[in-house]
């Protein structure tokens, strides 16, 4: 009886799981506006509102965790969440390990921010930039001294207390935070054009769910949704596709 | 929380503050301490049984079970924690998966490995994809503790080896002399004896294995020092309390939680060496 009881209740689980298979969205919750872990504790920004929307057209059941930006592949790799949706650019590096959605955020540029007034020659200076990130790889090629931080609001405090003469990031990122410091940061010199537009990350045996999030991310770019969220997140001129 | 907290871009001062202090996002920081006290109070007895498990083995008069207590302190002390702490867990997490992956769906042919990724079928996942996020929290607060025993584990061993060793021959004869059996000798003059000689060792352990909680943010677990640095770092206006770079404020915090937590440790360390060393002659 108790053996009955026990595969009656392992099958009913094992129902359970076959039909709803919550699909674990993994995200960094640092980076405002695409992510940021808001004042009431949740995952917020222009992704959380993004993957919810794709979640209810692909029909499927979504829970957000985070993870920091240095093993957010590796954790993916091993399962421990099925998505990555962090502001992660498409880059040939990442897609040997991992696979990419359809780009659901144009290729924008980065840029660099320092003190304001400072003259700051960006080819010797001091740049700092957050681990793994294309920006770093950048800052290495023009031959500037790299300083690399975990996350990305660490250097933009190392510009702040000296530390670092500059920091390159997506401007996007950049943007409010240069707006808000009452004159005290600025852009300096142009815009870097780097890395791809963002996708969603995957794990490369995930076929069917890439198929289903490409669909969801197509229907959205068709009717104009993603271009009313692009606008409502990123102030000014927000890319638009 | 409080009512006047409803648009705290309108209001300033005491009532922002404590409007700011209040929210969920600081309630979860406040929780952390409890995760950092839990998981000191749960890796405690998991920790002294593999540091007596080790210690023991050492001194057995069986040379492979030797060879195992010399292996296992000798490795786990060599290796660096930060990279244990990087390989171990994951390790552990798939090889319970694996397991469980062969007995659950035995039908599913092919590797787990499949490329960069680990695929196991969907009933052997752990804990289970739909589980709740506390579960999922659950199993890595496991981890956490059982990665925590083993390193801190080859450490106690050492310690007590140590103590076993520095109890005067002369006690142990004369408990023989007296007539009491290796066991009798054992609990009843042997290991009371230790302790003292065990304790500094233990509380520095103590002390190190509470400033080694923060490693908790490697195995994803969100600790008071992750929170203090969330917290603490520059908030642009997407939030609802905005505010410049706070993290002196929040690390101030975080000094003197630390510190409180190591003192009333040593307060009770020297009790219970106090304890440990009644009706001996100790230098003091």
């Amino acid at each position: 009886m108790k053996k009955l009881i026990l595969a009656a209740s392992l099958s009913a689980m094992a129902a359970v799981t076959a039909l709803a298979d919550p699909i674990r969205m993994g995200t960094e919750g640092a980076y405002p506006p695409y992510n940021f872990i808001n004042d009431a504790g949740e995952v917020d920004g222009f992704e959380r509102e993004l993957g919810d929307e794709i979640c209810k057209r692909a029909e499927l059941e979504c829970t957000w965790v985070t993870n920091d930006w240095d093993s957010i592949i590796p954790n993916l790799v091993s399962g421990n969440y099925d998505t990555i949706i962090a502001g992660m650019s498409v880059t040939p590096e990442r897609d040997d390990v991992i696979d990419f959605s359809n780009e659901y955020y144009p290729p924008s540029p980065s840029a660099f921010v320092g003190v304001a007034e400072m003259d700051v020659d960006l080819s010797g200076a001091i740049i700092a930039a957050q681990t793994n990130t294309i920006q770093a790889g950048h800052v290495s090629e023009i031959g500037a001294t790299l300083v690399e931080f975990a996350t990305p609001d660490e250097t933009v405090a190392a510009v702040r207390n000296g530390e670092a003469d500059a920091v390159l990031a997506d401007k996007d990122y950049l943007a409010p935070i240069v707006a808000e410091s009452n004159g005290m940061l600025e852009f300096i010199g142009d815009d870097v054009a780097i890395g791809g537009g963002i996708g969603i990350g995957l794990r490369e045996s995930d076929t069917e769910l890439k198929e289903t999030l490409n669909k969801a991310i197509d229907s959205m770019k068709a009717d104009g949704t993603l271009n009313t969220m692009l606008a409502k997140w990123f102030e000014g001129d927000a890319p638009q596709w | 929380m409080f009512e006047f907290c409803v648009d705290p871009k309108a209001i300033e001062g005491l009532k922002w503050l404590s409007c700011y202090l209040t929210t969920p996002k600081h309630a979860a920081m406040y929780y952390s301490i409890l995760t950092v006290l839990g998981l000191l109070a749960a890796a405690v007895p998991p920790i002294l049984l593999l540091g007596f498990a080790g210690a023991l083995a050492r001194r057995s008069g069986f040379a492979p079970i030797r060879w195992i207590g010399l292996g296992y302190t000798s490795i786990v002390r060599g290796v660096p924690d930060i990279v244990f702490f990087l390989f171990f867990p994951i390790a552990l997490d798939q090889a319970v998966e694996v397991i469980r992956h062969k007995i659950k769906c035995p039908d599913v042919v092919g590797s787990v490995y499949q490329g960069n990724d680990f695929v196991v079928c969907q009933a052997a996942k752990m804990p289970l994809g739909p589980s709740p996020q506390w579960v999922h929290e659950a199993w890595g607060f496991t981890l956490a503790v059982v990665t925590f025993a083993i390193v801190f584990g080859a450490f106690t061993a050492n310690t007590l080896h140590g103590a076993l060793a520095a109890v005067p021959r002369g006690q142990l004869e004369t408990a023989r002399a007296f007539g009491m059996t290796d066991r009798q000798t054992f609990w009843r003059v042997h290991l009371p004896q230790m302790w003292v000689y065990a304790l500094p060792g233990l509380s520095n352990l103590w002390m190190i294995l509470i400033k080694a909680t923060p490693l908790l943010f490697l195995l994803g677990i969100k600790d008071i020092v992750y929170w203090a640095k969330e917290l603490g770092g520059m908030k642009t206006q997407a939030y609802t309390y905005s505010h410049p770079d706070w993290r002196v404020w929040y690390f101030a915090a975080l000094l003197v939680f630390y510190l409180l937590l190591t003192w009333v440790s040593q307060r009770v360390f020297d009790r219970v060496f106090a304890r440990a060393s009644r009706g001996m002659s100790v230098a003091r």
